[in-house]
């Protein structure tokens, strides 16, 4: 039997490393391609105050790049660290992704962020330019790799599990990388991502424009994260609702959940706007609802129907007896019973086995399995609701708010009137926050509704974990999130120091603190 | 398709390779961060110091990165027993290899002398820890590490970090530090002038000396004082990976019996000990490029020394000698490792050459009046 207690302070760690990561990675991200369009029209025109924004952002852009690598490294290791089987188990289709995430995209990023500092009078515009363009090239691969591990580990396509190696192993490669999830995932992430860095640098420049200094400066960074920002929020909703439709594909339990779809209605079903979901009634009180919405959105249909969590959880209970069966002809193999007959069971039946797997929370013999257990572990099988539907309209929620703000500032800017309403710069800095919050409630509905599993229906997220000491996953606990809190701290500091001083941080002589002092 | 023996032997050489290229790359820069306090006395010999790693150092990390990514896809058992096993040393690595990004980042952005000194023993902290760890680690493997596999293939581990922190261990981590010192410090010695770069010259003499007493001492106990781990039986190398099928013994000095089946493999043994004596000449006779070639060279053959000596173990267990991982039983599967193969023919010739290209464009020393006339666009 499994201790739940370590396997849930594993996740907690995992959580925490994985959303203090991606606090940075969409700022680097999103500066990424605002200094590559900063600096292309500084290439293009000569003026040097484009020049100036390009270092002055990548400045800023600098000071949380150095925490996006810091917290990378974690992510990394934590794989083997604190969820061995997982690796072991995954290793073989999932490592390859994070491999070559390493060779084509790391180095790439890596090796021309250092030229992007440096290399101001080493060589010539041009080939400064390729060298920012090339670092935003290797962070945006990196995401795609990364992206195209984590959708194998929701829809873990292209593989199939390998009994006299026990573990998942690459059938086809090309369907890996193909993943219907991948495409649509790492689309809306990117733009999510280019969000942040929009409205980032949107927020900030508002700043200077509420104190009426560095204008010029100002208004043409305003000018093009609001229209990055538009073009980019604009992606974001898109896709968004493309991965919606991925998602009544291959995850039927995560939508059911996001939508608090206790029960299968019939088609076309109606979106739930809000509402509060009891699990133990497995029923929505005060649900406000929209007719059709769902059915449309999941499915691109009037006529097919979106599964309820009931129904699902029927159908997986049968497929938990199904993996008990192949659980034990898994262990006949195992034993030496290589014969024909039993191979051919096995393999008619081994996509079920994870479902068996699911019984080691409550017994040590899976094929032991009372019936009450079997009950058990089939309910195991739907997340909790509550959690991911609110995530999920949060996210949505700070969406159409940013698109909002993205669609005014670009309206202005088109107007040329940029800095003209003082009520529409205000929100832009304070609106700041809101990219960061839906990317983080983002990544919680794809993560947490996975659960219970870490490969989706392949292995239970509770026979992932290393075998570690209580004392080990404490030490680590503590250490690690306090190590990046204080670091975290000093990165807020010095962001704001830099942010408040504008660019007269550059020391060029030209601009606010520098003329008045 | 290659057959599965000789792919699992190509990845073998590449992530060797991959480990040598993390501590020839991502050595000059630790060992530079390590020496900054050292051959620096006042704020402007540290940052010249500091700019002279400065465009490369993100970079050379990626090496360990990739290492990282490779043993996951490569060896997928190696990185799941290593890395939960090595918890608590896993973790205070981690914790060393946030402290560099950072401090490069951080330190100049505030003149105030606290912050600065602060974050220069961070940055050496950070650097000095990655060394040391990776060396313990190195040590145990070659005594064999206290795990096994249940029934389900999970690797238990069960030893105690203190156990990690054994003499022969101790001598690896010494032995790990002072090359990578040895590494910084030639590379100081071609990027800087004036009393860095002497500084860094007396340190590439002594630490190059040191490495080579300390690399000897720490051979002779492998021979004389060590067991080592020999396969009993026939081994299948196509086999699919399943490291409970074959018998292990233990045996005094089996890790030398490679040397006696393969003669040639000397030859990395005698590259680590006449690349020591040759980087200690070298600084002497004031000719960085040939120091930092000799020491490059020291760390390819030490590391390679290791890697000889224990083929084709590559995490022997002591609990359960049958349970040890080879290159033949560990590895991915031969679809995996084939893909893998084809994606590092293509890109890993390409990030050599982007990276000279980098090196080539950033050529010469750092100059105290460069430093001096950029006080705020620099590190």
């Amino acid at each position: 039997m499994l201790s739940e207690h370590l396997v849930d302070l594993s996740r907690l760690q995992f959580a925490a490393v994985a959303l203090f990561h991606f606090l940075f990675v969409p700022l680097t991200l999103g500066m990424s391609f605002m200094l590559v369009i900063m600096e292309s029209i500084y290439v293009l025109t000569n003026k040097p105050i484009y020049k100036d924004m390009t270092q002055f952002w990548g400045k800023l852009f600098g000071i949380n790049f150095a925490m996006g690598v810091a917290t990378g490294l974690t992510m990394e290791f934590e794989f083997g660290m604190n969820w061995a089987y997982y690796s072991h188990y995954a290793g073989s289709v999932f490592g390859a992704p994070l491999a070559i995430e390493g060779m084509m995209a790391f180095f790439l990023e890596s090796t021309f962020v250092g030229m992007f500092f440096f290399g101001w009078d080493r060589m010539s515009k041009r080939a400064h330019l390729a060298c920012t363009w090339l670092t935003a090239i290797g962070t945006n691969l990196s995401a795609l790799w990364i992206l195209v591990g984590n959708a194998w580990m929701q829809n873990p396509v292209g593989s199939e599990f390998n009994w006299q190696t026990m573990r998942m192993e690459v059938t086809s490669f090309s369907e890996v990388i193909l993943n219907p999830v991948a495409q649509v995932k790492f689309l809306h992430t990117v733009a999510a991502c280019y969000c942040v860095g929009a409205l980032f640098v949107l927020g900030v420049s508002s700043y200077y424009l509420l104190r009426k200094r560095d204008l010029a400066f100002a208004k043409r960074s305003f000018a093009i994260a609001a229209t990055f920002g538009m073009v980019s929020v604009i992606s974001v909703i898109m896709l968004g609702d493309e991965s919606g439709y991925t998602l009544g594909d291959v995850q039927q339990t995560k939508l059911a959940a996001i939508e608090a779809e206790w029960h299968t209605e019939p088609a076309p079903a109606a979106f739930t706007l809000a509402a509060l979901p009891d699990q133990q009634a497995m029923t929505d009180n005060y649900a406000i609802r929209i007719p059709y919405l769902l059915g449309i959105i999941a499915t691109r249909s009037l006529d097919k129907q979106v599964t309820g969590l009931t129904e699902l959880m029927q159908e997986h209970e049968q497929r938990i007896r199904s993996g008990i069966a192949a659980y034990a002809l898994l262990k006949k193999l195992r034993a030496g019973d290589d014969s024909m007959q039993t191979l051919t069971e096995f393999n008619r039946i081994k996509d079920d086995l994870g479902y068996g797997l699911l019984l080691k929370k409550y017994t040590a013999e899976v094929t032991d399995a009372s019936e009450s257990q079997i009950k058990a572990a089939a309910r195991d099988t739907i997340p909790r609701v509550a959690p991911i539907f609110w995530s999920f309209r949060i996210m949505v929620g700070c969406g159409i708010a940013m698109f909002i703000i993205f669609a005014l500032a670009f309206y202005v800017t088109l107007k040329r009137k940029i800095g003209q309403h003082s009520w529409l710069l205000k929100t832009c800095l304070l609106a700041m926050p809101l990219p960061w919050i839906a990317a983080e409630c983002g990544w919680f509905v794809a993560e947490y509704g996975r659960q219970p599993w870490s490969i989706s229906g392949v292995l239970p997220t509770i026979f992932s974990a290393s075998s570690l000491s209580p004392g080990d996953l404490w030490f680590s606990l503590i250490t690690i999130p306090l190590v990046y809190s204080l670091l975290f701290m000093v990165e807020i500091y010095l962001m704001c120091r830099f942010a408040r001083r504008g660019p007269s941080s550059m020391h060029t002589g030209r601009y606010h603190f520098e003329q008045t002092a | 398709m290659i057959d599965y023996e000789t792919l699992r032997l190509i990845w073998w050489v590449l992530i060797g390779a991959l480990l040598i290229g993390f501590a020839i790359m991502d050595g000059f820069d630790m060992g530079v961060g390590m020496l900054i306090p050292f051959v620096g006395d006042n704020d402007t010999q540290r940052r010249i110091a500091i700019n002279a790693i400065a465009p490369h150092w993100d970079g050379n990390q990626v090496w360990l990165i990739c290492a990282g990514g490779a043993l996951f896809a490569a060896w997928p058992l190696v990185y799941a027993t290593a890395f939960s096993g090595f918890y608590i040393a896993m973790v205070l690595l981690l914790v060393a290899l946030y402290l560099r990004p950072v401090a490069f980042d951080y330190r100049s952005k505030i003149e105030h002398p606290l912050w600065r000194h602060s974050w220069d023993w961070l940055l050496a902290l950070g650097s000095l820890l990655p060394p040391l760890i990776c060396g313990i680690a190195f040590g145990n493997l070659l005594q064999g590490v206290p795990f096994h596999f249940s029934e389900w293939m999970r690797p238990i581990y069960s030893g105690s970090f203190f156990e990690l922190l054994n003499p022969f261990a101790l001598i690896c981590a010494v032995i790990s530090a002072l090359m990578i010192l040895t590494q910084g410090a030639s590379y100081l010695m071609m990027k800087t002038q004036d009393e860095v770069a002497s500084r860094a010259r007396l340190a590439a003499i002594i630490c190059a000396l040191l490495t080579a007493i300390f690399f000897t001492l720490a051979g002779l106990w492998v021979a004389y004082g060590l067991d080592g781990f020999i396969i009993s039986g026939p081994i299948n190398p196509s086999a699919p990976s399943n490291p409970q099928l074959k018998s292990v013994v233990t045996e005094a000095g089996a890790w030398l019996n490679n040397y006696s089946l393969h003669p040639w493999m000397v030859f990395a043994p005698i590259t680590g000990i006449l690349g020591c004596i040759g980087c200690w000449m070298m600084a002497r006779a004031a000719r960085p490029v040939g120091a930092f070639i000799c020491s490059s060279t020291k760390i390819a053959g030490i590391i390679l020394t290791a890697g000889f000596s224990m083929f084709p173990f590559v995490m022997p267990s002591i609990t359960n000698p049958d349970s040890s991982l080879t290159l033949w039983n560990a590895s991915s599967s031969q679809k995996t490792l084939m893909i893998m193969l084809i994606a590092a023919a293509i890109l890993l010739p390409l990030i050599l050459f982007y990276t000279s290209w980098t090196h080539k464009k950033m050529f010469g020393r750092v100059t105290k009046e460069h430093i001096e006339q950029n006080p705020h666009s620099l590190y």
